[in-house]
């Protein structure tokens, strides 16, 4: 087994103490009706078992390995860390993994584990739609009935994902409650879920909900920073001075994170949506901005965008899978010790980070990603040239064609949408 | 009078006691008060005032929208807990605070207890608020003679309910089946057993709720549960019909009023 498969090492912040178990810090836990109480022990007791199974490790990375062609690779940006002239900036390619994602590495290893529950029947919740396109993609691969969640104003702006999850068999609703976006999908999931639990398991899409979903999407996710690590050391013969990665629910960060969290010489940035800049509505960025304040909602307790009656506010993203109320409750504990510093790239960083991306290294970052790449541009030139920058690129961008058509105001695109439109008949 | 002496005395005299529901603010508190008052003509023992939250995610499709249209028209937790104490001075019925853990925990558990107590709320139901993470508002609770109702659910073990059961104060509120509120329950044997379930847990009383919506259902509880709960059908008579949309719901299930109004 090569080093790049090493199962996680358990680490200080899933050592839970005594009475604290899903708990990091004062954030985490576990709020669920009561009608779950079994269901989620049972899920307890199947993830234990599986991280103490060695071969169950084995599988996993054996799957992601032939299936989503990881390890993904590092690169370069040699273009850009030029034009910039400051630090020297790499990038973990989560975009090259099947579906184009890091998704894939959660969904997959929840799919092994919903096939040891003896589950037929898989939900899971989607912003963007990649989380949904990974999960369509694991239930077509593992015989399982599939059901995706995803907001109506997601449903409008991530057709192209939308396309291949029903050609992958699932059933697509689109929820029309509450912003009809990625919160609200969570809590349909959560309906779904005390009707149906009997024979279904809920695919959670990023580390957030109810212990134990934080730290199993963690666990998955952490082949992210353990390749990383290897792989940067191999590259530069030294840890990084710094890491970026985008937050959502705040998945793709503790994944490449996790490589890192012992090294205390290389500073881990999280970067949040910024939308349309600070103030309450405008974005959703819960720890860079002050605009979040802690509460406990959709199973678990962290910093949300909420006002003073606990009702949540309002988020705006250019990025699907940014558009979310709360965070990962890991990062919120890691944000309190210091450890992750927040920052956050607003809609327009973001559109001109992409446009340099693009042009310079050929590389199309998802949205959500270009918020990393976004704040590492913007910290980049006032580093030293022998400085290292490693940026998550946790996704691909081609499914983000429309929006980006929109936000550069494409118009050989737009003529082409309108004769397709024609073509199709009125 | 604490809540579980009061429901022992009513349940001398009736063999079921009722609990309904109401959201506050939707469509209005004034549609609330007169939602009140005819449950009043009913005799209703209880009534859950749910106290709209953005994530109702134990809810169904109706209290999801009622929810949601309460809080776009600006219903606020302080209106909610004025209108509680508005209503404790007018009806006999107990009151009971529903709603969301977030709604308790942002205001303060401490200061949501005592906001609650001074208006004359009895208890509070909160689906999200596992018994696990309940200690601290429990015990401010107790101190103040508020209620932390808890649920028991078919999908629970015997020990687990055996621990709710031991835990429980004032009633228990059974939920009868799976899913969310609103839609049809079956009452059948299956629910049957598990009323029995929670029986042999607690001492104290047993509420059913989840899908109970008409007469039939009503003479299935009489003589298995001690408060039969309703929740969503009450809602959909007032959206149809208003006042005499639940009058007449109200009169199918449990007859002729009882003059005992306010
Ligand atoms: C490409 C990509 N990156 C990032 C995210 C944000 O999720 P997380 O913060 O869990 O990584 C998403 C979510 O949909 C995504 O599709």
């Amino acid at each position: 087994m090569s080093a790049r498969c090493r199962r996680p090492s358990p680490m200080s912040v899933f050592d839970f103490p005594p009475g604290r178990e899903g708990y990091y810090g004062a954030y985490g836990g576990c709020f669920l009706p009561e009608i779950l109480t079994s269901t989620i022990e049972e899920l307890r007791e199947c993830f234990r078992a599986c991280k103490a199974d060695p071969a169950f490790w084995r599988e996993y990375v054996e799957v992601m390995q032939s299936y989503s062609g990881r390890p993904t690779p590092v690169t370069y940006l040699d273009n850009l860390s030029r034009h910039l002239g400051g630090a020297r900036i790499y990038v973990k390619r989560e975009d090259l993994n099947h579906t184009g994602s890091h998704k894939i590495n959660n969904v997959m290893g929840q799919g092994l584990l919903c096939k040891r529950l003896g589950k037929t029947r898989v939900i899971a919740e989607t912003g963007a739609g990649q989380h949904g396109f990974a999960t369509a993609t694991m239930a077509a691969r593992f015989g399982l009935e599939c059901k995706i969640y995803m907001g109506a104003v997601d449903v409008a702006r991530q057709r192209p994902n939308v396309f291949w999850m029903e050609n992958l068999g699932a059933e697509v609703v689109a929820v029309e409650d509450g912003q009809r976006t990625l919160k609200d999908a969570i809590n349909e999931c959560l309906r779904d879920w005390v009707t149906n639990m009997a024979d279904t398991h809920y695919v959670l899409g990023t580390a957030c909900g109810p212990h134990p979903f934080p730290e199993m999407v963690s666990y998955f996710q952490s082949l992210i920073g353990s390749e990383s690590r290897e792989q940067i050391q191999r590259l530069c013969g030294r840890l990084p001075d710094r890491v970026y990665a985008c937050v959502g629910g705040g998945s793709n960060a503790i994944g490449i994170f996790q490589g890192f969290l012992d090294d205390e010489g290389v500073e881990l940035v999280g970067c949040e949506a910024g939308g349309l800049g600070p103030g309450p509505g405008g974005h959703a960025s819960r720890l860079a901005y002050r605009d979040a304040s802690l509460g406990v909602a959709q199973g678990y307790k962290t910093y949300f965008l909420q006002n003073e009656d606990g009702n949540m506010l309002e988020t705006h993203s250019i990025a699907a899978g940014l558009d979310y109320i709360g965070i990962n409750p890991i990062l919120a504990h890691l944000w309190e010790q210091g450890r992750v510093r927040f920052e956050a790239a607003t809609d327009d960083e973001v559109r001109e980070a992409l446009r340099l991306v693009m042009r310079s290294e050929g590389l199309i970052p998802a949205l959500e990603s270009t918020h990393a790449f976004a704040r590492a541009i913007a910290e980049a030139p006032t580093m030293a040239r022998d400085d290292i920058i490693l940026i998550n690129q946790s996704g691909r961008g081609d499914k983000d064609i429309f929006t980006v058509a929109d936000a550069i105001e494409d118009r050989a695109w737009k003529a082409f949408i309108r004769t397709k439109a024609e073509q199709y008949g009125a | 009078m604490a809540l579980e002496p009061f429901l022992r005395e009513r349940l001398a005299r009736k063999p079921l006691l009722v609990m309904t529901h109401v959201v506050c603010g939707h469509p209005s508190f004034e549609d609330n008060l007169r939602a009140l008052e005819v449950m009043a003509e009913f005799d209703v023992d209880m009534v859950e005032l749910q106290f709209p939250f953005s994530e109702p995610s134990a809810d169904g499709p109706r209290f999801v929208r009622a929810n949601q249209l309460a809080i776009e028209q600006g219903v606020h937790t302080r209106d909610c807990l004025a209108f509680l104490a508005r209503a404790a001075q007018r009806f006999p019925f107990k009151l009971l605070m529903m709603g969301y853990y977030n709604t308790v925990f942002k205001m303060g558990e401490a200061r949501f207890v005592e906001q609650l107590a001074a208006a004359g709320g009895s208890g509070m139901i909160i689906p999200d608020l596992p018994l696990d993470e309940a200690g601290e508002l429990r015990r401010l609770a107790a101190e103040r003679d508020i209620d932390p109702i808890l649920l028991m659910a078919p999908t629970n073990t015997d020990a687990r309910l055996a621990r709710l059961g031991e835990a429980a104060r004032g009633f228990v509120y059974a939920v009868a089946r799976k899913g969310v509120t609103g839609g049809k329950t079956a009452m059948d044997e299956a629910l049957d057993v598990f009323i029995a379930r929670c029986r042999r847990a607690t001492r104290v009383p047993i509420g059913v709720g989840f899908g109970v919506s008409s007469r039939a259902d009503m003479e299935f509880l009489r003589g298995r549960a001690d408060i039969a709960i309703i929740g969503t059908a009450a809602l959909a008579a007032w959206e149809a019909a208003g006042e005499a949309g639940l009058r007449d719901f109200l009169a199918e299930l449990l007859g002729a009023p009882q003059g005992q109004g306010a």
